[in-house]
């Protein structure tokens, strides 16, 4: 088997690439530490000295706002010096290549790099290019994994179940052309949920999707049964009209999160979704305000989250 | 060897004594995981202090990250009270380098402008590095090359010190 490549030869986590593949004991890492950076963030001084003098740079060739903001603001929290790159506007359109690209900014001393691209298994490749202090963490990658947007859904579970061993989580929606349902499923079965469930149309199923532990359903109504957890993916705007779908009123009717679907849910069943929400299409608006929803409270958590990424593989 | 270590049960009644004879209104305590919460949490109750006890983990605040990373699993730090203007009583076990202490002093201030800190620890073995010394000591412990003294906790709660191989 090859050596995994985000681990170093101590086994410790160099770069963060996919929760795929992460034992338990990594993931509860993070998890752990993200807990104690959730203390800081509730303080007046937002920040500590740990990663004073190192350089991260976010590099998102794919549009992104919630993410790279949070990467940001979890860069500077931690006191590293952040600098953006929009590449998708600039080297890139003029035909450098990505180890290039890599490569110059590896010239101005970069510690961290925060990546976001399109193809799947972009940051692999950056990975296995740059020099050994320097960490790569995946934002993002085509269809194939988020993994810090599936440790911060892992730490909105822990943070409001305590225990994974007795949950049941469905995740609801296009698992197709999800990588935040890919990562999560991951880290949901590392962790020993008992029951992981998919919910969509057939359209939207990966096919083979039962191999990664799951089950899957194509009524709602019966997935939802009895749920402590549910996690609402969001169908993208541009599939909307293709030929996967009908059309956005007849998903929301069949696959829409609303009221009376989720009483069907534990009464003390939370909500959650990885953002940016299309209201009225996976999910109605009195769900998403309402008071099983922590949308928002993810978001927050994402912070404490991508600092603990950031310190513990800046540190290996 | 071991024989020679003072009994830590024995000395946090004397600590506590002359810690209760400089209390003002203004007192509180913290206490520095692992090892420093553990003498604070049976200081704290003996000194009947208004507020209740902070605990700090000063990993995030650590002057060797550059060369260690981060640590498994820092606890996360809880200071239920305000710091601002407080006469704060600093606990720790073991006071050998100093270099916790200065790390804990930067984390303190990020929460606030204290009156004053004073450091209190169960024993001092000496080995300073930094300018810092304990305002109060449970017994100054002498520790041979090559030994770390450490306070260990049995299940009944019982405190211990005790002399290990450093790492």
């Amino acid at each position: 088997m090859p050596a995994n490549p985000q681990l170093n030869a101590n086994g410790e986590l160099q770069h963060l690439l996919s929760i795929e593949g992460l034992p338990r004991e990594i993931l509860t890492q993070i998890l752990d530490t993200a807990e104690s950076f959730a203390g800081v963030t509730e303080r007046e001084v937002k920040k500590v000295p740990l990663m004073r003098g190192k350089s991260v740079f976010n590099l998102f060739f794919e549009a992104s706002t919630r993410t790279r903001t949070t990467f940001e603001i979890a860069a500077k929290r931690l006191s590293a010096d952040v600098i953006n790159l929009n590449v998708s506007v600039s080297s890139q359109t003029k035909g450098e290549s990505l180890l290039d690209t890599v490569a110059n900014l590896s010239a101005m001393q970069a510690d961290v790099f925060v990546v976001r691209h399109a193809s799947s298994g972009a940051p692999y490749l950056i990975a296995r290019h740059v020099k050994p202090h320097e960490h790569v963490i995946n934002a993002g990658d085509g269809r194939h994994a988020h993994p810090t947007q599936g440790l911060l859904d892992l730490y909105t579970i822990r943070h409001y179940k305590k225990d994974f061993s007795r949950l049941t989580v469905a995740i609801v929606g296009d698992v197709l052309h999800s990588r935040v349902a890919r990562s999560l499923i991951h880290g949901l079965t590392t962790l020993g949920v008992p029951e992981v469930r998919v919910i969509g149309p057939q359209t939207l199923m990966p096919a083979g999707v039962e191999a990664l532990g799951v089950r899957v359903f194509h009524d709602m109504r019966a997935g939802l049964k009895d749920c402590d957890v549910v996690v609402m993916l969001r169908l993208q705007n541009e599939r909307m009209n293709g030929p996967l779908l009908p059309s956005a009123q007849e998903f929301f009717k069949n696959y829409g999160l609303t009221a009376d679907k989720l009483a069907l849910a534990k009464p003390d069943a939370i909500v959650m979704h990885p953002g940016p929400m299309n209201r009225g299409v996976e999910i109605d608006s009195p769900v998403a305000d309402g008071p099983h929803s922590v949308i928002l409270p993810q978001v927050t958590f994402g912070i404490a989250v991508r600092m603990a990424v950031m310190s513990i593989v800046a540190g290996n | 060897m071991t024989s020679k270590l003072p009994d830590a049960e024995a000395l946090l009644p004397a600590l506590a004594a002359e810690l209760k004879a400089r209390i003002t209104p203004a007192t509180a305590m913290i206490g520095l995981h692992t090892g420093g919460a553990w003498v604070a949490e049976r200081l704290h109750p003996l000194l009947g202090l208004k507020d209740p006890l902070g605990l700090m983990d000063i990993a995030f605040y650590r002057d060797d990250y550059a060369k260690e990373g981060l640590k498994h699993d820092p606890k996360r730090t809880r200071i239920p009270f305000e710091v601002e203007g407080r006469d704060l009583l600093l606990v720790d076990d073991v006071l050998y380098t100093g270099r916790t202490v200065r790390a804990a002093m930067n984390e303190l201030f990020d929460y606030g402008r204290p009156r004053s800190i004073a450091l209190v620890v169960l024993a001092d073995r000496g080995g300073r590095q930094l300018p810092i010394e304990a305002q109060f000591c449970g017994a100054k412990v002498e520790v041979q090359a090559g030994k770390r003294l450490r306070l260990k906790r049995a299940a009944s709660g019982k405190l211990a010190l005790e002399l290990e191989d450093a790492g």
